[in-house]
């Protein structure tokens, strides 16, 4: 079955007409070729593929693109402003938060939508917020640090910068 | 030359590309009208296939080729991510084809399909009609071992995929005597590297009928050749192509998809095929860590000096050899460099079971036997009421150490540093007491202190070929192309060599464009990221280019400025005088005359090839605290520290980062990690990330750790290996620290808190059980 959806990605409309059955990601992988969004499991266990749906961090391959209609998405894509980038980019290059990179855009939409929240964390808050993704390179260590560093200095209300 | 970019944290290269979404992996691209490849597999741990209908499949509208081992070629190649061996006898052992006439594990490749997409190649699959006479499934290595067993591979005549060991002085008069004989047995489990990548590969044939494979693969050049043989074309036919690779650990040091990749394309008229395989499909398809049992008995001297060692080991090593035997012979040649035994007997055995194939993993074949000495050291250690860090200081090897069977020597060894280091960060002799003390009160909470070592070398020499090609192009505005054919797998080595290339020219790193893609058509020969090689192996060709590089810039200075030109220096991208430090020109200006200067044009390149026959050894340390709760059998890690020599560090950040993930790769190992099977049928029972139990976030605790900087005079910077290591010793530690903990000495990982508990029950801990005493 053919619908059509209408929807905004990284901040420009777009029109699709796509299959019932197709997810979000497949959507934003193979039909947008926003390939920065990663498939690591297909079934909602490793967090690669999360994006931002209004806001909220979602594991876009559980998400099926006719629930998009009308929604603004947020992939990896979308979170540098003119060529710079946004504080939760900047700390996972500073603190090493990076070694292959495959969960990499999944782990810096999650902490984008918790920066966007303007408030900071304690370490198991960070925990938890992050324990739906899967690092099998880092041990998570400094995916933390970089987490807790773009969480620096935010206070409730002031909002993030990538909205 | 002292510019201090080695040794300094400085941010990947590749990392801007991986925070943007940049940065393309395989599975990435997308070409017009691209297939999709899929494969059926086995239901079956072993039967024979008797007949294969695919006619129906065949119809289905979308579906344009089906493929079985009836119509693909038949040839038999070995898989491993090893060089070619120019002596058949020491080659890997061939037993794969690309699709097979008989079912050895469950999920065995039996059928391909190639179509329009994947609904259609699943529905395809399904059409498939495969008839089976059904064999005994041999499930484990006794199953495999036992007398009358049916053979996994009949042409192999026997389930032993390879039984050569080696020994080292006399061992029975050693043990005969010694003072103290001590025995026993250990058993690993199987895991799986669970790369975040899946495995994926797509292939296509070129203009010049040439086949091109892109792939997620550790060793570019190696699948060359694999697929040259596996299609029984030339090699230079084919050519693969690595983009960014989402991780690897070994399991793709080993060629799983690209020969049936290139037979889906020869399938289809040359048209673009993906393979890329499920999360389910990667776990049981490619390739898993050896589980194997070991038998060990000890002599040592009643001043805790150990004297000699049998080792008796039998791996399972699943349905086909892939690096089979390899694994066991490097993991048991190289504790040797650790402790000073005056007698080694060491007898592998390499079996073939139905169950899926076990390869190259992180360390390969280290963290097997070093969780069986380690903890064998540590029970030796309560039986002669020794401290453990006592008896290990006691036995621990010197520079100048050189294995008997090989004449390799140590020529660095910052072991009792490391360990000395590491009883400091956990405050060892303190808390031992005050824990034995606590423990004896009789909490139910118990905590103990661990620790384990290890030593490992760097690259595979001489066991195996070790080569490494690089090469520096300079460009007309004075920056270098840098081309090496070493992978980067996410470990960091791109970001190493840009340090390494612009310590030793002289310029600043951003001056380095490393070519991060490795394409056998252009990038230099080299065999790829395994064994812990590239920094050592690869590095040393690096700072021969860039030397290279360097002399042929400061020669082209000369001739321009008519300065001799070993008066000069290159600093900060200038030529300088050596003496004064006075700026003559900048480097640019010698770029750009030496492509355009009419009389003098010569633009500046180095290509050259290290071919090292060294192999320096790294070693290091875990010290861990864990708290037990013997009423429930979960092990808490309080505290980690993993110590380690690896030489020289060449980037701090980058080295810090592999320690920590190969923890808590080891973590897993330790306490959580297994792929389970059916023990009737074979099937695996938890092939997904849920029911696996990688560690999570929220399972990981914080990962401490130091070095301690040795000088490897044949390290190219004086670096060793780091990128496996630091994954050996956690895990015979922290058994050590349940042991220390509860006096229960559990000799099989992972130690899940079920296994616990039944060790802890049957040890009568939990007898009088309910006495609560505060901590
Ligand atoms: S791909 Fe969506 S959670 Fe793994
Ligand atoms: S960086 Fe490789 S999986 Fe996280």
């Amino acid at each position: 079955m053919i619908k059509k959806i209408n929807f905004t990605v990284n901040g420009k409309k777009r029109e699709l007409e796509i299959n019932a059955g197709e997810t979000l990601l497949e959507i934003i992988r193979k039909r947008l070729h926003l390939t920065g969004t990663k498939e690591g499991c297909g079934v909602g266990e490793c967090g690669a593929c999360t994006v931002l749906i209004d806001g909220t961090a979602i594991n876009s391959c559980l998400y099926l693109g006719v629930w998009a209609d009308g929604r603004e998405i947020v992939t990896v894509e979308g979170l540098a402003k003119d060529g710079e980038l946004s504080k939760v980019q900047k700390a996972f290059i500073s603190e090493g938060a990076v070694q292959c990179g495959f969960c990499t855009p999944g782990f810096v939409i999650t902490a984008s939508a918790l920066q966007s929240r303007g408030h900071s964390l304690t370490d198991i808050e960070v925990k938890e917020e992050l324990a739906g993704h899967f690092c099998r390179c880092t041990g998570y260590q400094n995916i933390i640090k970089a987490v807790k560093k773009s969480l620096e200095n935010e206070t409730a209300g002031t909002g993030g910068d990538h909205t | 030359m002292a510019s201090g970019i080695i040794g300094a944290s400085l941010p990947r290269l590749d990392a801007m590309a991986k925070v943007t979404g940049k940065a393309k992996y395989t599975g990435d691209y997308f070409l017009a009208d691209m297939l999709v490849g899929k494969i059926l597999r086995s239901p079956y741990a072993h039967a024979r296939v008797i007949n294969i209908e695919t006619s129906e499949a065949e119809a289905l509208p979308g579906v344009e080729a089906v493929l079985t081992h009836e119509n693909v070629p038949g040839n038999i190649y070995a898989t491993a991510g090893h060089p070619h061996s120019l002596d058949p006898e020491r080659g890997d052992v061939a037993d794969k084809t690309i699709l097979t006439s008989k079912a050895r594990f469950v999920g065995d490749e039996i059928a391909a399909v190639v179509a329009v997409d994947e609904i259609t190649a699943a529905r395809a699959l399904k059409l498939i009609k495969v008839e089976y006479e059904m064999l005994e499934a041999l499930l484990s290595t006794e199953a495999a071992l036992r007398e009358g067993a049916p053979l996994v591979h009949d042409e192999r005549g026997s389930n032993i995929a390879g039984s050569a060991g080696y020994h080292v002085g006399d061992i029975d008069s050693v043990m005969q005597q010694a003072d103290f004989i001590f025995s026993d047995e250990f058993e690993t489990g199987i895991v799986q590297h669970c790369a975040l990548e899946n495995h994926v590969s797509y292939a296509y044939i070129d203009e010049d009928e040439r086949i091109v494979i892109v792939s997620s693969t550790q060793i570019p050049h190696i699948a060359r050749r694999i697929v040259g043989q596996a299609l029984g074309l030339p090699w230079g036919r084919i050519r693969i192509i690595k983009p960014y690779v989402g991780g690897g650990f070994g399991g793709k040091q080993d060629v799983c998809l690209e020969p049936l990749n290139a037979a889906m394309t020869m399938a289809v008229g040359g048209r673009p095929v993906k393979l890329e395989l499920t999360r389910e499909e990667y776990m049981i398809g490619t390739r898993t860590r050896h589980s194997v049992k070991l038998k060990l008995k000890t002599a040592v001297s009643n001043e805790g000096k150990l004297l000699a060692i049998q080792v008796d080991a039998v791996s399972n090593t699943g349905a086909y050899a892939s690096h089979g035997h390899s694994v066991m012979l490097a993991g048991g040649s190289k504790f040797k460099y650790l402790y000073n035994f005056d007698a080694i007997r060491y007898m592998p055995r390499t079996v073939y079971t139905n169950l899926p194939v076990a390869g190259a993993m992180r360390a390969y074949g280290s963290p097997q036997i070093a969780f069986a000495l380690e903890s064998h050291l540590d029970n030796i250690a309560v039986k002669l009421d020794i401290d453990p860090v006592e008896l290990r200081l006691k036995n621990f090897n010197r520079v100048g150490y050189k294995d008997p069977n090989t004449g390799n020597q140590i020529l660095s060894c910052g072991v009792r540093e490391c360990v000395e280091r590491g009883k400091e960060l956990i405050d060892w002799d303190k808390k031992r007491q005050s824990f034995k003390e606590k423990n004896e009160r009789g909490s139910h909470k118990k905590r103990g202190l661990g620790m384990a070592c290890f030593s490992y070398g760097t690259g595979t020499y001489p066991a195996g070929l070790e080569v490494a090609g690089a090469r520096i192009i300079l460009n007309q505005d004075g920056s270098v192309q840098l081309q090496i054919g070493a992978t980067e797998i996410g470990q960091g080595s791109d970001t190493v060599f840009a340090q390494m290339a612009a310590e030793t020219m002289g310029i600043p790193m951003g001056m380095v464009n490393v070519v991060s893609t490795q394409d056998t058509d252009i990038s230099p020969f080299d065999t790829g990221s395994y064994a812990s090689r590239q920094t050592y192996i690869t590095g040393m060709a690096i700072r021969k280019a860039a030397g290279e590089v360097k002399n042929k810039i400061l020669e082209f200075a000369r001739r321009i400025s008519d300065l001799p030109a070993d008066c000069l220096e290159i600093a900060d991208a200038n030529i300088i005088l050596k003496d004064s430090g006075s700026i003559i020109m900048p480097v640019a200006a010698v770029a750009l005359q030496s492509y355009y200067d009419r009389q003098n044009s010569e633009p500046i390149t180095a290509d050259i090839s290290n071919n090292a026959r060294v192999n320096a050894i790294s070693f290091g340390t875990t010290f861990v605290e864990v708290e037990v709760d013997i009423k429930t059998g979960q092990i808490e890690i309080i505290e980690i520290f993993n110590v380690h020599d690896s030489g020289k560090i060449i980037n701090r950040q980058l080295a810090e980062g592999q320690v920590h993930g190969a923890v808590s790769m080891a973590l897993g190992y330790a306490l959580s990690e297994e792929l389970l099977f059916d023990n009737k049928t074979g099937k695996p029972l938890n092939n997904n990330l849920l029911d696996y139990k990688l560690p999570t976030i929220l399972d990981t605790p914080v990962i401490g750790l130091d070095f301690i900087e040795t000088f490897e005079p044949t390290g190219p910077y004086g670096n060793k290996a780091l990128g496996e290591p630091p994954t050996i010793s956690p895990a015979p530690a922290i058994r050590n620290a349940v042991f220390d903990a509860t006096g229960v000495a559990i000799n099989r990982i992972p130690i899940r808190p079920q296994l616990a508990f039944e060790k802890f029950k049957a040890a009568g801990l939990l007898e009088g059980g309910d006495q609560v005493v505060p901590d």
